[in-house]
């Protein structure tokens, strides 16, 4: 495998040095892991933390800054960080009105989430969580772990900054970050698979001529494998199941997210919102925001995620208030 | 028999090393149905384990296992932390203040390790998880004993069931963790967790045998 890292051991933590080097705006702390915002806790404001497996920057460590997220724990690849990070992460950004977690439905995530909450309330600070679930691509949540937490959750902890940020309380902002994920689908696809340091070698075989459509963001294989074709038709492949399943009606407007997972070219991201657009507006439904570039990836894998998010005034003007992270900023 | 906390301490350190030495198998076999870092995580908790051991070589059954516990759930991660995390976490609890164990509170040790699994990850049997080979493993061990046979011959039998019941879970569906969001194409592939238990209790049936 051909990486820029200098061991498998050491990639989280160099990258970690790397990261509060390049933005002092955030501290990085060690064991337990977490990077935070400077100056936090911000008091009055409810604070929110998320977290997740390395491997998927800027998620979430990117995500931190004003606007956005007060703190991420950042995990072993692919691997979610345990109950210490986060709660010496809630303990960081208490500012005496609560703390949000933000929680991707991944077994372990949960878990590991749950078990921190459970550790901060016994110390009397008041937590909510909120888990996303968007993808669509896994079908029957009775029989499985239940549909991935995957792009929604850089929409969420962008809106759910915002409110927190503008003074809301922990039940108002609970509340915004309950309804964006209930009002988010995605899917996500991918043309090659991705290699963990330690492992050495791609996580699956992927044919040259073939894809894989219901990827996740872990480097697991999708719900299937197909001959690859043109990015008109893998657009359609991941957006149509999205726009049946919330369902998404002709007339509303959305935010419409096309994601790189990390391998793929902005070109090619930019030939699929084309496709996307044109679908879109076949099926007359407004691109009100969009946002296009790799945000939750997975290391190296080829491909995309389309994320479609309905949007109403409340949400949009959450979405447009200032953020100042390393991976999006605006207004400030 | 009588399990003394040095019995324990060579279990763990046992543990340690099985896992070490099938690191890379358990992260190939997590590779098609997951995110191929099973035996990274688990060695990276074990051998947080093995340095804890020498600070609580002289106390209680009871703490070496949650001692264990703890040091799992903060190092190992994923859902294998807060699972195996867990395990050690209640049979320590059940084994409070004991220096010496006798046959009848192993099994009571080993019940509360899958209870505190079962209530943590929610798995039932047939959901391809550790549960499959685990659960199975227990069964067979109280079943020995009723009729009468020695521990190891027990734990032996215990061992057996445990292994079939990993390779059981090859057919399976995986109904639960990452496996699930593959659906059918999780057939064929034998479960990461449940071949780690195996191992485990391999290493149990090597500590039981070199004290009976």
């Amino acid at each position: 495998m051909k990486k820029l890292i200098n061991s498998p051991e050491n990639v989280v933590k160099d990258a970690l040095a790397g990261i509060a080097l390049a933005h002092p705006e955030l501290e990085v702390h060690y064991d337990p892991d977490f990077i935070v915002r400077a100056g936090a806790p911000f008091q009055g404001k409810v604070g929110i933390i998320s977290g997740g497996g390395s491997g998927h920057e800027p998620m979430h460590g990117g995500f931190v800054g004003k606007g956005m997220l007060d703190a991420a724990c950042p995990g072993a690849i692919f691997t979610s960080p345990v109950p210490d990070q986060m709660l010496a992460a809630t303990k960081a950004v208490d500012g005496g009105a609560g703390v949000l977690h933000i929680v991707k439905n991944y077994t372990g995530d949960v878990m590991n989430f749950e078990m921190a909450a459970e550790l901060a309330s016994a110390e009397g600070i008041q937590v909510a969580s909120v888990v996303t679930n968007d993808d669509v691509a896994v079908k029957d949540s009775l029989y499985t772990a239940g549909r991935r937490g995957v792009g929604v959750t850089v929409l969420l902890e962008k809106i759910a900054g915002a409110a927190a940020e503008s003074g809301a309380d922990l039940a108002e902002v609970t509340r915004i970050a309950q309804k964006v994920n209930s009002l988010g689908r995605s899917m996500g696809m991918a043309l090659t698979s991705c290699v963990v340091p330690h492992a050495g070698k791609p996580t699956f075989d992927l044919p040259e001529d073939e894809i894989e459509i219901g990827i996740g963001i872990h480097g697991e294989p999708g719900r299937r494998r197909i001959k690859i074709t043109n990015a008109a038709e893998i657009t359609e492949m991941l957006v149509t199941p999205i726009l049946e399943d919330l369902p998404f009606k002709s007339g509303d407007t959305v935010l419409a997210f096309v994601n790189g997972m990390g391998g793929t070219p902005l070109i090619e991201l930019y030939v699929v919102y084309n496709e996307l657009a044109k679908i879109l507006k076949g099926h007359n439904i407004t691109i009100g925001r969009n946002l296009v570039g790799n945000y939750i990836t997975s290391l190296e894998m080829a491909g995309c995620s389309i994320t479609l998010l309905r949007l109403d005034d409340e949400l949009t003007k959450l979405w447009d208030a200032p953020v100042r992270t390393p991976a999006l900023r605006w207004g400030l | 028999m009588q399990i003394t906390a040095e019995h324990v301490i060579r279990f763990l350190e046992g543990v340690a090393a099985t896992i070490k030495e099938h690191r890379d198998e358990l992260t190939q076999l997590d590779s098609p149905i997951g995110d191929a870092d099973h035996g990274i995580n688990l060695d990276r908790g074990f051998t947080a384990v093995l340095a804890k051991l020498p600070t609580v070589a002289d106390k209680d059954i009871g703490t070496i296992l949650k001692t264990t516990g703890m040091t799992l759930v903060s190092t190992v991660g994923g859902a294998s932390g807060p699972l195996y995390g867990t395990a050690f976490l209640r049979a320590g609890m059940a084994l409070a203040d004991r220096y010496e164990l006798n046959e009848g509170e192993i099994v009571a040790a080993l019940d509360a390790a899958l209870e505190g699994i079962i209530s943590r990850g929610k798995a039932n049997r047939g959901d391809k998880t550790m549960v499959d080979a685990i659960a199975p493993g227990i069964d067979a061990l109280k079943e020995a004993m009723a009729n009468g046979a020695d521990f190891v011959t027990a734990v032996r039998q215990a061992v057996a069931a445990t292994e079939a019941g990993m390779k059981a879970t090859i057919p399976l569906v995986a109904l639960k963790g990452r496996a699930s969001y593959l659906g059918d194409r999780s057939i064929g592939h034998q479960d990461p967790g449940a071949t780690s238990s195996f191992y485990i209790a391999q290493v149990l049936l090597k500590t039981v045998e070199s004290i009976g």
